[in-house]
């Protein structure tokens, strides 16, 4: 067994014990951190992979920032956890055959045989390529890839917009700066100038 | 020797663990959120794996865009639930039948 090989089966196993945890553990921030552990061990996994740019990519996306949003919410969130677990015993068995029937039809289409079959090529894409990992990834996407790259950072801003606009509430009672209106202000509404008639001289003694 | 039906085991499994995940957490929402991200995650290895092997930048790119909507996905998902917790308050999925679906 290869070092590779070793890493590879270490990684997986936590990844798919962490999977495993994500779904089964009672408190939601619980399965929230697990989810960390399963994206972090995927990162080293796609390292393996040679994959560098995407795994640095998940660590600093998903567990950055996807992950921190979750926690805020379910910590945000006052949930109990009881009556969202009802069922849970219930739904157990069909789940483990449906999830086992899938695994079996999966792994049979991949076919055993293959484990012994396709080896790892000796050099990888970009090595090939004569650049590292990043750049062979940015050279696609920044020529072929142009197109989608710019739609994706539309569906980017679209998301921060939808986001804001769906959790924006103005509650009643709160006094809010309009800047709007502040602006719009004009000096004749506000100021009124008044004649005040000057006491005589006696009165300034 | 690692090969790629390691990997594309390794993304079987998680695929199937989320959809077991999806069948007994039927209840919690932001579960069924983190079931849905874990499953991005095992089509996500798949395509990391056929780019290495196949020695194919276009998986990798995929990938990027993958996570590029399952971020966008997120956000707005966990919005959703919070106007919905705010509103209901709560995210049990059996009583959000107000459009009596």
């Amino acid at each position: 067994m290869t070092t590779e090989l070793a890493l590879f089966y270490a990684f997986a196993a936590v990844t798919v014990g962490a999977a495993l945890g994500v779904i089964t553990v009672k408190n939601t921030v619980h399965a929230a951190l697990l989810l960390v552990l399963t994206f972090f061990s995927c990162a080293c996994l796609w390292l393996l992979l040679r994959a560098e740019f995407l795994a640095i990519v998940l660590v600093l996306v998903y567990v950055g920032a996807v992950m921190v949003l979750f926690l805020f919410v379910v910590m945000m969130l006052d949930i109990k956890t009881d009556s969202l677990r009802e069922g849970f015993a219930r739904y157990l068995p069909v789940a483990a055959v449906v999830a086992g029937i899938m695994l079996a039809q999966m792994l049979a289409l991949i076919g055993w045989n293959a484990m012994l079959q396709v080896p790892a090529p000796e050099s990888d894409g970009a090595t090939l390529a004569g650049v590292g990992n990043t750049e062979w990834l940015g050279r696609a996407l920044f020529t072929d890839y142009i197109l989608p790259f710019e739609v994706a950072a539309v569906i980017l801003t679209v998301a921060i917009v939808a986001a804001i606009a769906l959790t924006l509430r103005r509650r009643p009672g709160v006094r809010h700066q309009d800047p709007s209106r502040q602006v719009l202000v004009r000096k004749e509404d506000r100021l009124r100038v008044v004649k005040v008639a000057t006491e005589g001289k006696e009165a300034g003694k | 020797m690692i090969t790629l039906a390691h990997f594309l085991g390794l993304g079987a499994v998680l695929f199937c663990i989320s959809v077991a995940g999806i069948f007994i957490n039927r209840k919690n929402v932001i579960v069924l959120l983190m079931a849905i991200e874990l499953m991005l995650l095992a089509v996500n290895m798949n395509f990391v794996a056929f780019s290495h092997f196949l020695g194919d930048v276009h998986g990798q790119v995929f990938v990027f865009f993958i996570l590029t909507v399952a971020a966008a996905e997120s956000a707005i998902g966990l919005a959703i639930l919070v106007v919905l917790f705010r509103n209901r308050s709560t995210i049990n999925v059996a009583e959000l039948d107000s459009l009596k679906g």
